[in-house]
């Protein structure tokens, strides 16, 4: 115990600190918090859905939650259920075979919500494209607000894609 | 080869590879010859072959002592069917609906006594059952409606017994399959799972892509095992077009695929402490990741490591600087990796519920064919860089890491030794790297030709077969994971065990979806 209490206090905390007001994520940031406290009120909560997703984009979207990004630390959390949810985060091209879970999952996710696609594959349906295994991008089973290109993008660009999806729909 | 009556012809490529074509009846007694001999199935696929005058084809990967045996079996029959291997080799079970499913071609039970199952695995309602995807004379057919099916899960009776019924979306930020279990009170009685939700055609996709290009698909089969795929692709290509990789291209992707390797490992330690309540773990591990990753991005120019390797060599060529950077990376974070070790070594919580959680016994993991890190944490010694090391491997000396216990605790230490060996590797690499080019173009081929690659990856033993036509095309190209032999036995891992410890134990083998879906 001794040994973890020390690891602790010496790493300290690694967050990083708000980039400054010329940078363009403090000012998303700004957007997001009055965004939240007006329309969402305390909290952003996400129902995460890999449709048919390599899993590269959940390894980025894992690194939200490390210390640097801190993703909780700005009242945005994760939850288990579509219905606890504001906003579903959908990756990958919607592979046939997820289809039906997709639509319900949105069906159940009550209203107001968003939908933020992440990724080339949500965004354009990607190398994998519409097949008869695939039905392409996310747009294409469900309404969709925002969508992230990138292969995958990396956190920066997924917490700029959240925040474009809330300060939109706050205008 | 022991006891088996087939000519086997040695492949040219990096890996030792040999194939040879058999009849039925060879086709079952090397079957049983192997499995006596306790060499691995490690793959089984199918290629529609009928222009060609073979009829369908089915292929089955053994590796041997001398390295992977492929078995060519050319089907005439109508409907096509083959002697099922699942009799000798249960992990073929899957293997063999999922070449029904996207072949049409069934394997046919060799035994009265034991039936094959028939189900279907990767189709599930979103497409015909008469629509079947590889076969080359079929259409690609778009706007496909999906509709729900029932599917046949084996069902547990008696007293006080329900189900639970999970996915196919998770709870978390994980991949989507369906897990069936059985239970009584808290405790395991049966769990089912059943996989193909993400599905998306890869196998397909591959067909008439030219062999330089397919490197970029292989590296998406699954997104944690990128350079290990994309490696295999392009050990495969240069085995078909015999073309011979730059020595420095060579040594890079070594180290792309060690550097894969340890974030892999740092994010899943992490994982583990969380999912056995210690949050610290994941803090801490997937801080260390964050720097790793980040390295990534400034050196090769992906925090992926996505489309380095290329077939031919590499994309990328670190330079002198980059290189004492990721020496200096791999020294501070071993020394973080030692002090978090110790930490969770003698945290009682924590240890409480790694020992003896999820235990494959090296009996069981060694008759259902357990692979790859979680074989050898079950007393499954191999690892293709241990067993056949290949440039720049054969002057490294890995280690093997190795338990066998088989339980979650064993998965943690096998992912703490390989972690700290992969480090030791990485460094060892920075200070032998060769000079010279990191990549030459692939040489024209001279006709129809078959080559595979076949490497480790953080996960296990991955291969990749591929047949490509005289103008250079891709015909068929498989991608095969190690989950396909793994996943089965997370069946048994979890049996007796309480079910708020299966996400720790799930988590302790840590198999892809997207890999196995294909």
């Amino acid at each position: 115990m001794l040994m973890l209490m020390k690891q602790v206090l010496t790493k300290g905390i690694c967050t990083e600190p708000p980039p400054k007001v010329t940078d363009a994520w403090h000012i998303d940031g700004a957007h997001m918090q009055d965004s939240i406290l007006a329309l969402l009120g305390r909290a952003l909560t996400i129902r995460h859905i890999d449709a048919g997703s390599c899993n590269g984009c959940e390894l980025e979207i894992h690194a939200l939650n490390n210390p640097y990004y801190n993703l909780e630390g700005c009242g945005i959390k994760f939850v288990a259920s579509p219905r606890h949810a504001d906003m579903l985060l959908v990756t990958g091209p919607v592979a046939r075979n997820m289809q039906i879970a997709v639509k319900r999952a949105y069906d159940a996710t009550p209203d107001p919500k968003l939908v933020v696609a992440v990724g080339d594959c949500g965004c354009t349906g990607g190398i994998f494209g519409e097949s008869y295994a695939s039905c392409g991008r996310v747009a294409n089973v469900i309404p969709v607000n925002v969508a992230i290109p990138g292969c995958p993008p990396p956190p920066l660009e997924i917490l700029r894609g959240i925040l474009s999806a809330v300060t939109s729909t706050h205008r | 080869m022991t006891q088996s009556d087939l000519q086997f012809g040695l492949l040219a490529g990096a890996m030792p590879v040999r194939v040879a074509t058999a009849t039925e009846a060879q086709w079952t007694s090397t079957a049983q010859a192997f499995a006596d001999a306790r060499h691995r199935l490690v793959a089984l696929w199918g290629s529609d072959r009928r222009d060609a005058g073979e009829g369908f084809v089915v292929v089955a990967a053994y590796a041997a002592p001398d390295g992977l045996a492929c078995v060519r079996l050319p089907i005439s029959s109508e409907p096509p069917e083959y002697p099922a291997l699942s009799t000798r080799y249960p992990s073929a079970v899957r293997m063999q609906r999922a070449l029904f499913d996207l072949l049409g071609v069934r394997a046919r039970s060799i035994d009265d006594e034991m039936s094959v199952d028939q189900r279907p695995w990767l189709r599930h309602a979103a497409w015909p059952a008469d629509f079947f995807p590889l076969r080359r004379d079929t259409e690609r057919v778009l706007n496909l409606d999906a509709r729900q099916e029932h599917y046949p899960f084996v069902v547990v009776a008696g007293d006080g017994v329900h189900e639970i019924p999970v996915g196919p979306i998770h709870a978390g930020i994980i991949e989507p399959g369906h897990f069936r279990f059985s239970i009584v009170g808290e405790k395991v009685l049966r769990l089912e799972e059943r996989l193909g939700y993400v599905h998306k055609g890869i196998d397909k996709l591959f067909d008439g892509m030219t062999l330089s290009e397919g490197h970029r698909l292989a590296g998406r089969v699954s997104g944690d095992s990128t350079v290990a795929y994309a490696w295999a692709y392009a050990m495969a290509a240069e085995a078909v077009t015999r073309c011979t990789v730059p020595s420095r291209a060579e040594w890079v992707r070594a180290l792309l695929l060690e550097r894969e390797r340890v974030a892999n490992h740092l994010g899943d330690l992490g994982a583990l402490g969380n999912d056995a309540g210690l949050a610290f773990g994941l803090a801490q591990f997937s801080r260390l990741r964050e720097q790793w990753l980040r390295l990534n991005g400034e050196v090769f120019g992906h925090r992926l490591l996505m489309d380095c390797i290329v077939p031919g060599g590499v994309a990328t060529d670190p330079d002198a600087s980059a290189i004492v950077q990721i020496r200096q990376q791999c020294i501070d974070i071993e020394k973080e990796v030692l002090r978090l070790r110790a930490i969770y070594d003698e945290h009682a919580g924590l240890q409480d519920r790694f020992q003896t959680a999820g235990i494959v016994t090296p009996e069981l993991a060694a008759r259902l064919g357990l692979c790859g890190l979680a074989g050898r944490a079950s007393g499954q010694a191999y690892d293709l860089r241990v067993d056949f090391p290949r440039p720049p491997y054969d002057g490294l000396g890995v280690k093997l890491a190795f338990d066998t216990r088989g339980d979650v605790a064993a998965r943690v230490a096998v992912r703490f030794d390989e972690l700290i060996e992969s480090l030791r590797l990485i460094r060892l690499i920075g200070d032998e790297l060769p000079d010279g080019q990191v990549r030459c173009s692939l040489p024209s081929i001279d006709g129809d030709s078959f080559g595979v690659g076949w490497v480790e990856g953080w996960r296990g033993e991955l291969m990749v077969a591929l047949e490509a036509d005289a103008s250079g095309q891709v015909r068929r190209c498989h991608c095969h994971d190690p989950s396909w032999q793994n996943w089965p036995l997370l069946e048994h891992a979890v049996l007796d065990n309480i079910v708020p410890d299966f996400p720790l134990i799930n988590k302790s083998f840590n198999l892809t979806y997207s890999g196995h879906d294909l």
